[in-house]
């Protein structure tokens, strides 16, 4: 996968926010949340990358990042080669407009329902971005155009669809009509935020398999964007895509899908993979999970170290110490942990005590 | 159902129906479920499968301009059942509180954002008259059951606690006047894989050290899977099957709960065996008169599009309303079944009915 292919590619990207906590904290220091911390990620042609994480890891940051829709705090992202943040600010050799780059790049978010206007039908709102983009079509090959494609994605007949209002779509139409409203501008890569785990479970896997449609017959890649590994191994296994595991805003783990669920090295990929539930009928208790506690840290005040260190089963005095460097494991995995490491100090650390799991991990014994 | 059980809330013929400018919507069809005392009991169903509807009928919650008719029986102890649909208002918001609560989805809505949530605790004492000292007291328990710290929880507003805080606070205050049962719709929607685990196990916990009868409903099938002892799956404003956990998920006879475990993404299936429903779920204006799920079936013939399948009782435990159950596990095999069940009298396999999960944990 060499850096050239990429169609967009983040190179030691921050993204940190200054957060002030209310009224009474107006004098204080602003406190920064690390929403993505040291970065780099290249997203090739035609490919899946999933990126799994708990709510506030900074996968949405990553997401939004990778696209030019937030501007990181260091690092760059390029699109083709091409500096996205220069192309916006209008600097003065530029190879691709940054309007191209906006068409190149789009979005899916997580409630199709309040992405669509309320007011407008499905053709109302597919014209828009046709208007903006193909300016020099006649409305005729616009609505061609678009009828096609809802035929494309099963809302048929598209006729009766295209004059539909959302309020009028199941979820799983109205999350099509977003994802046609993204193919309409033939983009290079599409951000799916959460875009399958707010469907109906009997509608996920039909998303999934038309994405996968569409990624194979456009060469559009995904970035997809999930807390649910379930999905995530769907779509990038298919796709033999990547997967990204992502912690208080780092990637902890990285690699093609299927190894890294057949394999996990990271003590936290491994605690999402036991925590995703299966089609099995459990008697007794459900364990509690394999870890030290089950609150996220606070990302405005991330652990020393290793972030995961406070929740990890493994974690030992080394990982509070020293932050962890990113080890080659094997073709296109890397993951961050020293364990991957052969001959890390912290194989001659001590293993934390239980007590440090923070404020949450005590009452167990109840 | 099966006498001699010491059941706690019995739904009869629940239907909630409202008009709409199309015509009469019915959201609920003639529910008939028994809960039994301290059982898990899950309801599994995708949005607007009535679910939601049948978890406010339980506590005759259902809003305007819903109308609900059927009856639903509390009983406290065996021989003292309570009509819950005769109650009047005041004995309605007692019930709701200290023999059967609530938890709802999106914890952040059920707090009132102005109050710390340690307020929250001590109005709903007061409301009941409950001694403020000891329900403080049994808050503190619970909040630790829960794994929360209980005076930095208390002392917090909504908005400074993530969600799974919240929603573990909201779970002890349901709690706090010690109900017989809780009634929780989708818990843990909202919440990350981890946090959803932790509750589950937490919920799981709560239910033998309280002694509690908890109704789970949810759209994720995996999840109430790992949880409940006996599950109902809703299709279409109707159960269409019950049984114990082992029935609906190892042995489903329904067409449809097997094509929803076919539908399921999980991480053991192959890809290719993973399949989506075809169709979509019926208009609640006009349900059809036949079986609701027939035209998505693949065994559906024209007794099933003209009359509705009654329910068929598999055994004791496990009842389908389709009249094809025995030929439902060939017709929509399943990936980790053994395919050798046909036979109509057997228990539904409960052995080796997951092979090739070697060792997976």
């Amino acid at each position: 996968m060499s850096g050239n292919d990429s169609v967009v590619s983040l190179r030691d990207v921050d993204v940190h926010f200054e957060n002030r906590r209310g009224m009474l904290d107006l004098f204080g220091e602003p406190e920064t949340v690390h929403a993505v911390d040291d970065i780099t990620l290249d997203i090739p042609e035609n490919d899946v990358v999933a990126v799994i994480g708990e709510s506030g890891c900074g996968k949405t940051t990553l997401g939004k990042t990778a696209l030019g829709l937030q501007r990181p705090t260091n690092g760059t992202v390029s699109f083709r080669g091409q500096d996205v943040w220069e192309a916006r600010d209008g600097a003065d050799d530029v190879d691709i407009p940054y309007d191209d780059i906006r068409r190149a790049l789009q979005i899916i978010h997580q409630d199709p329902g309040s992405s669509l206007n309320p007011n407008q039908t499905v053709m109302a709102t597919l014209l828009q971005p046709l208007k903006r983009w193909k300016p020099d079509l006649s409305r005729q090959e616009k609505e061609a155009r678009i009828l096609g494609m809802l035929q494309e994605v099963g809302m048929t007949p598209a006729e009766d669809y295209a004059y539909r209002f959302p309020h009028q779509l199941s979820g799983g139409e109205q999350q099509r009509t977003a994802l046609v409203r993204a193919l309409l501008m033939e983009p290079d890569l599409i951000l799916a935020d959460e875009a399958v785990s707010a469907l109906d479970v009997s509608l996920r896997v039909e998303m999934m398999d038309l994405m996968l449609e569409l990624q194979e017959q456009f060469d559009t890649s995904f970035l997809f964007i999930s807390h649910n590994l379930s999905n995530a191994r769907y779509l990038a296994g298919q796709a033999d895509g990547r997967l990204a595991i992502m912690y208080l805003g780092e990637i902890v783990e990285i690699g093609p899908c299927e190894e890294v669920l057949a394999d996990p090295h990271h003590p936290y990929t491994k605690v999402l993979k036991w925590a995703t539930p299966d089609l099995e009928v459990k008697h007794g208790d459900i364990e509690d999970p394999p870890v030290r506690g089950v609150d996220i840290p606070d990302p405005t005040n991330p652990p020393s170290g290793c972030r995961f260190h406070t929740r990890c089963p493994e974690a030992r005095d080394h990982c509070v110490r020293t932050s962890v460097p990113s080890i080659d494991v094997g073709e296109d995995r890397n993951v961050a942990c020293f364990r991957a490491d052969e001959d890390s100090e912290y194989w001659d650390t001590h293993p934390l005590p239980d007590e440090t799991a923070g404020d949450t991990g005590g009452e167990e014994t109840t | 159902m099966s006498p001699g059980k010491d059941v706690v809330l019995d739904v009869e013929g629940a239907r909630v129906q409202f008009e709409m400018d199309r015509g009469v919507a019915r959201v609920l069809d003639d529910v008939d479920l028994s809960v039994s005392r301290e059982e898990i009991f899950g309801i599994v169903g995708e949005s607007g499968s009535g679910k939601s509807m049948l978890a406010a009928s339980m506590l005759d919650a259902v809003e305007d301009p819903g109308v609900l008719s059927g009856s639903i029986t509390y009983y406290p102890s065996p021989d003292e059942p309570v009509d819950i649909l005769e109650l009047s208002a005041e004995e309605l918001r007692q019930l709701r509180w200290e023999e059967i609560a609530m938890v709802f989805q999106g914890a952040l809505d059920s707090f009132n954002p102005t109050l710390r949530i340690g307020q929250h605790f001590q109005e709903t004492l007061s409301a009941h008259n409950v001694d403020r000292q000891s329900g403080m007291e049994r808050a503190r328990e619970l909040l630790s059951d829960l794994y929360l710290e209980p005076e930095q929880v208390l002392a917090s507003h909504p908005h400074e606690l993530s969600g799974g805080m919240r929603q573990r606070a909201l779970i002890a205050l349901a709690l706090l006047l010690e109900p017989e049962v809780l009634v929780m719709d989708e818990p843990t929607g909202a919440l990350d894989l981890l946090m959803q685990r932790s509750i589950l196990s937490l919920i799981k916990k709560l239910q033998r050290k309280y002694n509690l009868t908890i109704v789970f409903i949810s759209h994720d099938l995996p999840l109430v899977a790992n949880l409940a002892d006996r599950i109902g799956v809703m299709y279409a404003f109707d159960l269409v099957e019950v049984g114990t956990a082992e029935d609906v998920v190892e042995g489903a006879r329904h067409p449809y709960t097997r094509a929803l475990l076919k539908a399921v993404p999980n991480l053991e299936t192959p890809y290719a065996e993973m399949q989506p429903i075809a169709g979509r779920a019926p208009d609640p204006v006009s349900v059809p008169k036949g079986c609701s799920y027939a035209e998505r079936c693949p065994l559906a013939d024209d007794q099933c599009l003209d009359v509705h399948p009654p329910y068929d009782d598999l055994t004791d435990e496990h009842r389908v309303a389709c009249y094809y159950p025995e030929e439902a596990p060939a017709a929509i095999p399943l990936p980790f079944e053994d395919q050798s069940v046909e036979r109509p009298d057997d228990p539904p396999e409960a052995a080796g009915a997951a092979p090739g999960k070697e060792g997976s944990r």
